[in-house]
């Protein structure tokens, strides 16, 4: 067939100059359309001999597949051209700020209640609460404070109102959280494993005190539970808490009502220039009470004593973020001074959890 | 409690440091407070001689001294040094007190340094009483005697090395409460041996003058023995050195001798004893409960009137004495007492500590009457006593005389050798446990243990295994291992109310709010402005008038909170709190909100215009978020059927039907806000967080998802209706129209307001809704669409009497 190569290089020109997509879909028509100069001399295959169109067949149609590959790509190529010439004009200042989203926080108290919370259920303890107006019997009496004891006037307990002629004992706000493991013993029985933390009560109030506090109370009883126990459980509750390999624990002979024998708990710490550091050196931070529970508590909580025994213990939650978040002062914790809490806070996914770390 | 080491040393036999004993002493529980070392303060004043004092050149008051001093102790070569001293009695041959450079002095503060006073080198101080802060004496520089021991310390000279130390006494350790108490417990902790207190009685020469009775009231309990002797010819005045000494050691004034024997008693052995001038009592001594009303003037110089049933001495004129607590002025002893009655009774601990209470006395007496004295030594008290007061003050003594009888304190306890190891998980051999016991003075009788008389806390076994552990040392106990209730992986165990709360935080913190924590008591207006204030959650002593009532919600004290904040310039907030609100004054009378305000704009300013006022729908929202992130229901009613502390307009209660609601939004009543002087509009939620039904039982699998091949049809309607009709008749009555073709109904247009009011009408608005229709099983035709509109149309025109928006 004549002219076939005449043609490709006719096209293969036309294609290459074509300026846009308007320019080039007239060289396509020209060529490829109906009446395009290669449909026509394809239509001129109808009246050949078949030797004829044996040769002239598969020239054509590779003439079309090329013709058509070539209009493709230049296609691609003007649109790209295009593109690249579109973004040029689209130009954003990305150094504005970002859309605003707020950022709420959670106070190192809630922080450190389930911290407490991680470490404890994974030595089986349970939560437990109790209403924070309490009976005195709850407060005092039950945990082996008599009314005459004089531990019962060193509690700078609040008292409720009372109307006149209801001769009832005047309601507490709780003093401790320790009226949490009578409740939670009558409710439960033994054995039993809980940690109860809370608001507490007491009418002080200066630079280190605030009429209101919180504290965390823990409480196991089972047949044979023992005072060592109680440390190794305290020693690897402080390790845990505080994120330190070595903690030391020193137990020291104290008195409290409610525990037999009763110990203070104190942690090894050093102070240098003002800044604490636990686990080290060669001082001593009391941070906890604690002791094996009376046995007139464990009858107060309908539990046998001469079946059961256990351990308890207290510490200020407050007092264990400042150790260990360095918050210098107790009474911000209640003033919601939004800086403050911005500072102190912690962010809401960090929910602590033993594998992830209780804090980041 | 305050002793010095000399005064532990008369009752134990010791060579302990001081360092042992205070380190025994805090670990027996007896915590040591504080330790005032005189070798640590006043170690490094010596005893110096002044060689040659002459006038300074340049200076009227002040002398040129040569001193003679032993820097190395005497027995080292003594050294020669210049000191400008100022003291009238600077005077060649003064044997003094001399400070060299580096010393610190107490009573001035001052380091010493080298110095150059008036041209005049002077290295070194002569001291004054003042200086060492031994007296206010600075009238002079010390003079000593002329064969005072030169190079020597000054404290050991002047008997002044002697370490005062304050415990801390747990009040269950009345015992501890005497110097002998300690020395016993230190003994027993094997730092010693307890010295041997001879009780040598005190043969009387003529019968007591002066007669006392218990009243029968009180024989039983409140004063089981009383007694008392007189001793006649004393000479009273300022008690010897060494007494004084004591006594000041510990922060006692010294007085007279025959008070001073008393306060030494209260101290030594924990027994108070009284002292009355017998020519000043009238009759015998009656010990009686008083009738309410006498008046008393105490030895403090303050007038008490009695109340009925407080314990009283009296004689003929009237009450003398407030039994166990106090003495009277009127029979007191003074330097003129020529003849003393010395009291020496039991106290019942309880009276004591009421009475001591209602009349607000705080004395050594009443301290340890409370706490419990040694029953059985109130004789043996009264007879070293009286041995005193005849060593220092001379006089003949009465017999004793005595009403009552020592109350019986003998009891006895099992005794378990194997409960320490049980108890506490220390080894502890049977034969050490038994010496501890017998060594703080119980008597074992087998496997029975009786505790002393002086040790009223011991009441049980228990008691038992806390004194062996406690003498052994509970610093050696060696941690165990506490086992996991079940083995393997720990369960879950929080309640579904703990984890609600956790949720209600979380989701707030995660919305925006910073949490607060606030005080769970509020002044008396806040509590009746939200509800609260009744008499019922009032507290009897409040510690401020800010703090007198129990929070009946947790709004008051975010708004305070939101005040303070507008005060330092913050005018954006957002703050939330998740507690307790109490709504009575009985145990249990709380219930748990998780409350949050927002304040001023919803976020600062920026390019993109996102700043506004915030609004009641971002309350409503984040009440919406935070009732998903505690598991509430979906669907809930909205009513208006609010506390008076929202704006009656702009505000609603989410809840399950009429009875139950779940959550409260909306702004806060603009009265409210100006109580409280915040400036600006606040918008609040409260999430009720213990109502909303907790799911019937837990299960973890969900229901299939049922996606739908077909697809959804939208279709807009806007309606014209009155300004008062809510949007919530519109959706509920669009999504009335078919219930199983109308998948949901979303309001997206509210044309309100004048414009609204000049285009359709006077109290006129529209609202515009989009519907959801999902067909089921075939693609839906036009006229089944427009069927499922007209309906529609239909519908909410009954229900709202409005009409579709042409």
């Amino acid at each position: 067939m004549d002219g076939i190569s005449e043609l490709r290089a006719k096209y293969l020109e036309q294609i290459g100059t074509a300026a846009d997509a308007g320019a080039l879909e007239a060289v396509r028509l020209a060529a490829l359309g109906k009446k395009g100069e290669i449909a026509l001399k394809m239509r001129e295959l109808g009246q050949m001999s078949p030797e004829e169109r044996q040769a002239a067949g598969p020239v054509l149609n590779s003439l079309k597949s090329e013709i058509d590959a070539a209009l493709k790509a230049r296609k691609v190529a003007l649109d790209d051209a295009a593109l690249d010439a579109r973004l040029k004009t689209e130009w954003l200042d990305v150094t504005l700020p970002g859309r605003p989203r707020p950022m709420g926080t959670i106070h190192p108290i809630s922080q450190v209640m389930d911290e407490l919370t991680a470490i404890f259920a994974d030595m089986g303890f349970a939560v437990a609460e109790g209403p924070q107006v309490e009976s005195d019997w709850y407060n005092f009496d039950a945990l082996n404070i008599a009314p005459e004891h004089p531990a019962r006037q060193e509690h700078d307990t609040f008292f409720m109102h009372r109307d006149a002629g209801d001769d009832r004992p005047p309601h507490v706000l709780r003093t401790h959280t320790s009226p949490v493991q009578i409740r939670a013993m009558q409710a439960q029985g033994a054995p039993i494993r809980v940690i109860a933390p809370g608001r507490v009560y007491r009418m002080d109030m200066d630079q280190t005190h605030t009429p209101m506090f919180h504290q965390v109370e823990g409480l196991a009883i089972d047949r044979d539970i023992n005072m060592a126990q109680l440390k190794w459980v305290l020693e690897e509750f402080c390790r845990a808490f505080f994120e330190l390999d070595e903690v030391e624990l020193r137990f020291r002979a104290s008195h409290f009502p409610f525990t037999e024998p009763s110990a203070e708990v104190d942690i090894r710490c050093s102070w240098d220039n003002g800044q604490l550091k636990l686990g080290e050196g060669k001082d001593w931070l009391e941070i906890l009470g604690s002791g094996m529970v009376h046995p007139n508590v464990l009858r107060a909580g309908g539990i046998d004593p001469d079946q059961w025994q256990g351990f308890a213990f207290g510490m200020g939650i407050d007092r264990i973020a400042m150790l260990k978040y360095g918050i210098p002062d107790l009474r911000a914790f209640f003033e919601s001074d939004l800086r403050w809490l911005r500072h102190y806070g912690f962010a809401a996914l960090d929910q602590p959890s033993l594998p992830a770390g209780l804090s980041r | 409690m305050k002793f010095t080491m000399s005064w532990l040393k008369d009752h134990l036999e010791t060579t302990a440091t001081l360092e042992e004993v205070l380190y025994a002493l805090t670990d027996l529980g007896l915590e040591v407070e504080e330790v005032t070392d005189p070798a640590a303060s006043l170690g490094a004043f010596t005893i110096a001689r002044v060689i040659e004092a002459v006038q300074h050149p340049d200076a009227d008051r002040l002398r040129l001294c040569r001193v003679e001093a032993w820097p190395n102790g005497p027995d080292a070569p003594s050294e020669e040094v210049q000191v400008v001293c100022g003291a009238p009695n600077a005077r060649t041959g003064l044997v003094g007190v001399f400070a060299p450079v580096g010393t610190h002095v107490p009573g001035t503060g001052v380091d010493l340094k080298p110095g150059v006073i008036r041209g005049q080198a002077s290295n070194g101080m002569l001291c004054s009483e003042r200086e060492l802060e031994l007296s206010d004496d600075h009238d002079g520089i010390i003079d000593l005697p002329a064969d005072a021991p030169l190079g020597v310390r000054y404290i050991d000279y002047a008997g002044l090395n002697d370490p005062v130390i304050d415990i801390a006494i747990t009040p269950n350790r009345p015992d501890a409460l005497g110097v002998r108490g300690i020395a016993r417990d230190l003994a027993a902790r094997g730092l010693g041996k307890l010295k041997p207190l001879a009780i040598d009685p005190v043969a009387g020469t003529f019968p007591c003058p002066i007669g006392v009775e218990i009243a029968p009231a009180l024989k039983e309990k409140g004063c089981p023995i009383f007694a008392g002797r007189v001793v006649r010819g004393v000479k009273n005045g300022p008690s010897p050195d060494w007494l004084q000494k004591r006594l000041r050691a510990i922060g006692l004034r010294p007085i007279s001798a025959l008070v001073d024997i008393t306060n030494f008693f209260t101290f030594d052995l924990n027994r108070p004893l009284h002292v009355f001038d017998a020519a000043k009592v009238k009759g015998a001594l009656r010990i009686h409960p008083a009738a309410g009303g006498e008046e008393f003037l105490a030895l403090d110089d303050k007038t008490y009137t009695l109340g009925a049933g407080q314990m009283a001495i009296s004689d003929d004129q009237g009450v003398e004495s407030l039994a166990g607590i106090m003495g009277g002025a009127a029979s007191g002893c003074s330097d003129g007492t020529v003849d003393v009655f010395i009291e020496s009774a039991y106290w019942d601990p309880i009276t004591i500590a009421a009475t001591g209470r209602a009349l607000k006395i705080n004395s050594d007496a009443r301290y340890r009457f409370e706490r419990g004295v040694d029953p059985a030594f109130t004789l043996d008290g009264l007879e070293l006593a009286t041995r005193m007061v005849m060593d220092l003050c001379g006089g003949v003594p009465s017999e004793v005389v005595v009403d009552g009888a020592i109350p019986d304190t003998a009891r006895s306890y099992a005794f378990d050798a194997g409960r320490v190891a049980s108890l506490v998980g220390m080894d502890i051999p049977e034969a050490d446990q038994r010496a501890t016991l017998e060594a703080l003075g119980f008597t074992l009788n087998g496997d029975q243990a009786s505790p002393p008389s002086w040790r009223p806390d011991v009441l049980g076994s228990a008691d038992l295994v806390e004194e062996i552990a406690r003498v052994a040392s509970l610093t050696k106990l060696q941690a165990q291992p506490l086992p996991r209730p079940q083995a393997g992986v720990p369960r879950a165990i929080l309640t579904p109310l703990q984890l609600r709360e956790r949720a209600a935080r979380r989701a707030l913190a995660g919305l925006g709010y910073n949490e607060c924590v606030t005080y769970s008591f509020i002044d008396a207006d806040s509590a009746a402005l939200f509800g609260g204030g009744a008499d019922a959650t009032k507290l009897q002593n409040p510690i401020s008038s800010e703090m007198t009532h129990l929070r009946p919600d947790l709004l008051p004290g975010l708004l305070q909170a939101a005040a303070r904040n507008q005060a330092r310039g913050v005018m954006d907030l957002a703050l939330f709190e998740v507690g307790a609100a109490f709504n009575g004054g009985e145990p249990g009378e709380q219930h748990v909100h998780a409350t949050a305000i927002l304040v001023g704009a919803n976020a600062g300013r920026d390019p993109f215009g996102s700043r506004r006022a915030v609004d009641l729908y971002d309350a409503k929202a984040d009440a919406e978020a935070v009732l998903a992130a505690i598991g509430a229901p979906a669907k809930m009613q909205i009513t208006r059927n609010l506390p008076d502390w929202f704006h009656p307009g702009r505000a609603g209660v989410m809840s399950l039907g009429p009875k139950l609601p779940l959550a409260l939004f909306g702004e806060v009543h603009p009265r409210i806000i100006r109580h409280y002087g915040l400036k600006g509009a606040v918008m609040a939620l409260t999430v009720l967080v213990e109502n909303p039904p907790q799911p019937k039982a837990r299960k973890t699998a969900r229901g299939a998802l049922s996606g739908n091949r077909l697809q959804a049809v939208e279709r807009d309607f806007a309606f014209v209706l009155d300004a008062g009709v809510e949007a919530a008749q519109v959706v509920n009555a669009a999504m009335g129209a078919d219930k199983a073709l109308i998948a949901d109904v979303q309001v997206f247009d509210e044309f309100t307001g004048d414009k609204a009011a000049a285009q359709l009408g006077e109290g006129r608005k529209s609202l515009a809704i989009a519907v959801r229709l999902q067909p089921g099983d075939k693609t839906l035709t036009d006229e089944e669409i427009d069927a499922v509109g007209a309906k529609i149309v239909a519908k909410v025109e009954k229900a709202t009497g409005g009409s579709l928006r042409g």
